[in-house]
């Protein structure tokens, strides 16, 4: 079952891009960004059943990354909320000249 | 990977990952954040235990303890705090399709459920025999995932707890109103 596990973590992914190029609220895109993490994981998950239990390891350690990621991500997100009143990144340019 | 699995863990394996890919396009396609990280939980749950069927099963428990347990919580929350969930968006797939295909979808899960309890399917999910599984019977779910973390991985381990730290400072800091002293 280790392709059907490669093709279904690489949709996962796809579908993942397409909602962080397509969508525009920052929170929904944090979302998509963690789906992709998911479908990272489940690669290594599935590889790790040929390769030993590095893979599942690894695993924990992208889990850790990612909650310390969300804790940091939503925290910007909240002081953006209060700066601009919105989570709409079409009105978020500050920066643009 | 010498035998081929059977058919009702190729039909568990095919069910949970149809359940992702639809869950994870709703999820992209809903408006309302709400509903979004709804389905995205949903699509977590699918993963666990697919991650389960792959015999990784303490990391299928910490997908559904910290993923789908801890990690969305926060999201929702968040949502929540800045009340960004449109409530009109809500009730979303409530029509009769929707209805239908959730029912099915349950009643297929119960007799999954059910089949799995009994005793002429349980022996048909044992994978065959390969260093994983009898790594697995060896040490345990977790000490098989422990071993390599504590003795292979340590410094890893413990930079991790450190980047920990430096993300829950780092939160506080960015999280807090400005002019609080």
């Amino acid at each position: 079952m280790i392709p059907e596990a490669l093709a279904l973590s690489a949709v996962l992914f796809t579908i993942g891009a397409v909602g962080v190029l397509t969508r525009r609220n920052a929170i929904v895109i944090f979302m998509c960004v963690e789906l992709m993490l998911n479908a990272v994981n489940l690669t290594f998950v599935a590889l790790s059943r040929l390769y030993g239990m590095t893979g599942q390891v690894f695993v924990i350690f992208v889990m850790t990354v990612a909650a310390a990621e969300a804790a940091v991500g939503l925290a910007i997100i909240i002081a953006i909320f209060r700066h601009g009143q919105t989570v709409d990144l079409k009105n978020i340019n500050l920066l643009k000249g | 990977m010498s035998a081929m699995p059977n058919f009702f863990y190729q039909f568990q394996f095919y069910l949970f990952g149809l359940i992702a890919i639809a869950s994870a396009i709703v999820f992209v396609t809903r408006r309302s954040p709400v509903a979004a990280a709804l389905w995205l939980v949903l699509t977590m749950f699918c993963l666990a235990a697919l991650y389960v069927m792959l015999e990784a099963h303490f990391v299928g428990v910490i997908q559904v303890l910290v993923y789908a347990g801890a990690i969305m919580v926060v999201f929702l929350f968040v949502v929540m705090l800045l009340n960004l969930g449109q409530p009109s968006e809500l009730s979303d797939l409530r029509g009769k399709w929707g209805r239908l295909v959730a029912g099915l979808l349950g009643l297929a899960l119960i007799a999954q459920l059910w089949a799995v309890t009994g005793p002429e399917f349980r022996s048909s999910l044992l994978q065959p025999a390969d260093h994983i599984t009898t790594e697995l019977r060896e040490r345990g779910a977790v000490g098989a995932v422990a071993q390599p973390l504590f003795a292979e991985h340590l410094l890893a381990f413990e930079l991790t707890s450190v980047l920990l730290l430096v993300a829950i400072v780092g939160a506080v800091v960015v999280g807090r109103r400005r002019g609080l002293r």
